[in-house]
Formats: structure tokens, sequence, C-alpha cells
């Protein structure tokens, strides 16, 4: 379990060091979230409808952009070969590794998302479901994302398949996450679509490890 | 497969070893192939290393030498064949945590320092005291150097570092491709005499070097 910390530790150290690659992604979501008035409409009752998709559509986006660099560094200084040879097991350091990527991309996009709700005008049960949404499914978008990432981590000019390979399996937490806060705006029951964000979050937490593991495994022969 | 020895080529690798004790650790190459793309590497290539032994595979550029390597490295698998230490086979956690490979690459972050490069190399692999980090840097040469970022190293200073946690690591058998690649001649004359040691107190090494070696009793072998 210790080397799960130290793996942790170690990339949030590379993280904090080289900022920019922290950064990007979120100034992309804040950006495209603040456009949308713009092109819309700066009319409260218009924002306040399509507010949580703009949200969820950006948060999606920005952290599939982040994606890309989650093992690539790694493969290229010949890091992931040194874990896969270690007898420590592969998936608990792909863990670690996800748990990083979360805490870098997830944990700041739903820091900024009641700043961006205020903006598109939803209202404050609106912005706390969005709020627990974004807490329950960020998670399932880096663990799913890992298994993408480690899939076409030996090929170059990647980022359009990796798109193709993981907004498929995004959709479904898309849906459910933007109809719970729309639910929750008309003041309706949205258990139904937090049980099954959390189910999601679950089934990605037990397989996804373990299918990247097989997929760098692939991915390095 | 061609096998030779330096000293007497008449010797098959593998069958005579002198008068070490059957106890002694084995590494047991049997029928292994590999092949890339459409290119047959190597085919029912088999040997047997003891602790002890320093092996050298040569061969010409393209001829599988890295290859092997990974493989006995667990990083690829063979297409047919196995490859077995004490009775652990390759992959499995018994064999893992006797192997410390070395590749092309130096496998260090740049946005880190050498000693924090160092200190999870080697929780990666087996894990050592703290101090022995430091004198491990020290000792490859590298005194003074612990906090320094590994961007702002040289290439013959980064593989040292990865050098030094080979060094500190307790794995037995040491798969070393190219370790002598950016090194000084006295970077060198280190890591031959930190082999003779390792080899000398019941380890085992396999490495590739189109260079030169100096190295006391190496046994090749030829792809």
């Amino acid at each position: 379990m210790n080397i799960y910390f130290q793996t942790l530790n170690r990339d949030l150290r590379i993280a904090l060091r080289n900022p920019s690659s922290v950064l990007n992604p979120l100034l992309f979501f804040i950006i495209s979230v603040s456009l949308f008035p713009l092109a819309i409409s700066p009319e409260a009752t218009t924002l306040s409808q399509i507010a949580a998709g703009i949200i969820w559509v950006a948060s999606m986006l920005a952290v599939l952009l982040s994606l890309n660099a989650l093992f690539h560094h790694d493969f290229e200084n010949g890091v992931l070969e040194q874990m896969l040879t270690s007898h420590h097991p592969l998936p608990l350091l792909i863990l670690a590794k996800i748990t990083a990527h979360w805490l870098l991309t997830g944990i700041p996009i739903i820091l900024l998302s009641p700043l961006l709700g205020v903006f598109l005008f939803l209202d404050e049960q609106g912005i706390k479901v969005l709020m627990l949404t974004l807490l329950l499914a960020t998670p399932s978008l880096s663990l799913i994302g890992s298994i993408g990432a480690s899939l076409i981590v030996g090929i170059k000019n990647s980022g359009m398949l990796l798109s193709l390979l993981i907004l498929p399996l995004y959709i479904p937490i898309l849906i459910f996450a933007t109809s719970a806060v729309s639910q929750a705006q008309f003041g309706l029951e949205i258990s139904s679509q937090l049980y099954f964000l959390a189910l999601f979050l679950v089934l990605s937490l037990m397989s996804a490890p373990f299918v990247s593991a097989l997929a760098l495994k692939i991915s390095l022969e | 497969m061609k096998l030779k020895n330096p000293k007497k080529s008449s010797h098959r690798l593998g069958i005579n070893f002198g008068n070490q004790p059957h106890t002694v650790s084995l590494l047991n190459i049997h029928n292994l192939s590999c092949q890339r793309g459409y290119n047959q590497l190597f085919d029912n290539l088999s040997f047997q290393a003891r602790a002890g032994d320093i092996l050298r595979i040569t061969g010409t550029n393209g001829s599988g030498k890295t290859s092997l390597l990974k493989i006995l490295a667990g990083v690829n698998t063979a297409e047919q064949g196995e490859v077995v230490w004490d009775q652990h086979p390759v992959k499995s956690d018994g064999y893992q945590q006797e192997v410390f490979y070395l590749g092309h690459q130096a496998a260090l972050s740049g946005e880190l320092s050498s000693l924090e490069n160092l200190e999870y190399l080697s929780a990666l692999n087996k894990t050592t005291e703290q101090h022995q980090l430091i004198q491990a840097l020290n000792d490859i040469g590298l005194k003074g150097y612990a906090d320094e970022y590994c961007a702002n190293l040289s290439a013959g200073q980064k593989r040292r570092v990865i050098l030094a946690c080979l060094f500190v690591s307790k794995a037995k058998i040491w798969l070393l491709d190219e370790p002598f690649t950016a090194l000084d001649p006295l970077g060198v004359e280190i890591v031959e005499s930190r082999i003779t040691q390792h080899c000398a107190n019941g380890g085992l090494c396999l490495f590739t070097t189109h260079q030169d070696s100096a190295l006391l009793n190496q046994r090749m072998i030829a792809l």
C-alpha cells in the first residue's frame, strides 16, 4: 500500500512542478463555459435551462484533454517499464496515477463548478446537485479514461483516437448527471440518477485499473 | 544459436559450470522464440545461467538482444518457450522481485531531483534505506547532485542515477541493456567492478554492449 502513496506523491509533485499541464484543461473548462452566454443568450431563463449540460460537456472535454498525458511521459522516459518489471501489482500503481489525475482535474472542476453555475444562473438546488453529480462521476471519468489512455500509449498523435474510444463510454454518465440536475431544478426526485452514477463509479473502480494494466502490458510489447 | 566462451571455445553454456554445488539458483531458458513483425529474431534458444555467472549477449543490430532481455525482464512475452528462476516462472511475483531491468531509457522524470527519482525507482524495485540512497549517489560520482533536477543532468549523469538504483537494489538477476552507454571510462570501471562484486556475491548478470568490456569470466551468448 506504501507504493500507492509513493506513486501518488510522485505524480502530484511532477504535476505541481509543471503547472501548465494541470492548468491547460482547467482554463479550457472555464473559457468554453463562459463563451456560451455570449453565443446563445444572456437571458437567465435560457441559460439556467442549459447550464448543467454546458458545464457537464465542458468538464468531460477538459478531462479528455488531460488524459493524453496520463501515461505518456512515463512511457517516453521508461518509468512504465520499471513499473511493469516491479514486483508491485501494476493495477495498484495505475490506481495511484488515476487518483493523482482526479485530484488534479476532477477536484478543481468540482470546486469551479459553483462559480460557473452562478455565471449561468443555475439556482442553489441546481448547483448543489451539479456538484454532487460531479463528485460522484468525475472519478469514473478518470478511471474509464485510463483504459483509453493505456491503449493508445505507444501511438503518436492519438488525441482523436482517444476521444473515439472513450466518449461513447462517457455518454451514460452525461445523460444521467444532466438529467439529475434538470430534475432537481424542478424539485423532482433524483435518487435513481445518483444511484446509477454511484453504480458506475463502483464498477469502474473495480474494473478499470485491471483493464488498464492489461492494456498497458499489450501497449509495451 | 552459437555459444562461445572466451577461454574454452568448446565449452557449451549451461552444461559445464565448474564445481558449483547443485543448490545454486538457476535461471533456465528453454526453447525461447521471438518474432518482431515478420522477422524471426531467434528460435529455440535454450541456455542456463547460474547465480555467479556474467553473461554477455552479443549480436548485430536488430539481432534481438534487447528483445531477449525484455522477455527475461517480463516486459515482453515470447512466442513460445519458458523462462524459470528457481521454479518461479517469468512474470510471477517470486521471479519479478529478483529482477532488475535497465533499459535504453534512463527511467527518470526531469521534474524530480536525482534523489527523488532514486527514491521512487528503488521503491518500485526492492526498497532500501534513505541514507543508502545518498551514499549510492556519492559512490557513482554524483556527490552534490542529490537535489539537482534530472532535467539539468547530462546523459551520462542520468545513466549514473539509474545505475545507483541498480546498485542499491536487492534483486539477484541484473538485466542490463547497454549499461555503459554515455558513461566515461571511470564510470565504466565503476559499473564493471560492481557487476563483478554482485556476481561474486551470488548474483547473476546478463548484459549487452557494443563496447569492449574488461569484465573477467564473462560468457558470451551470440544471437
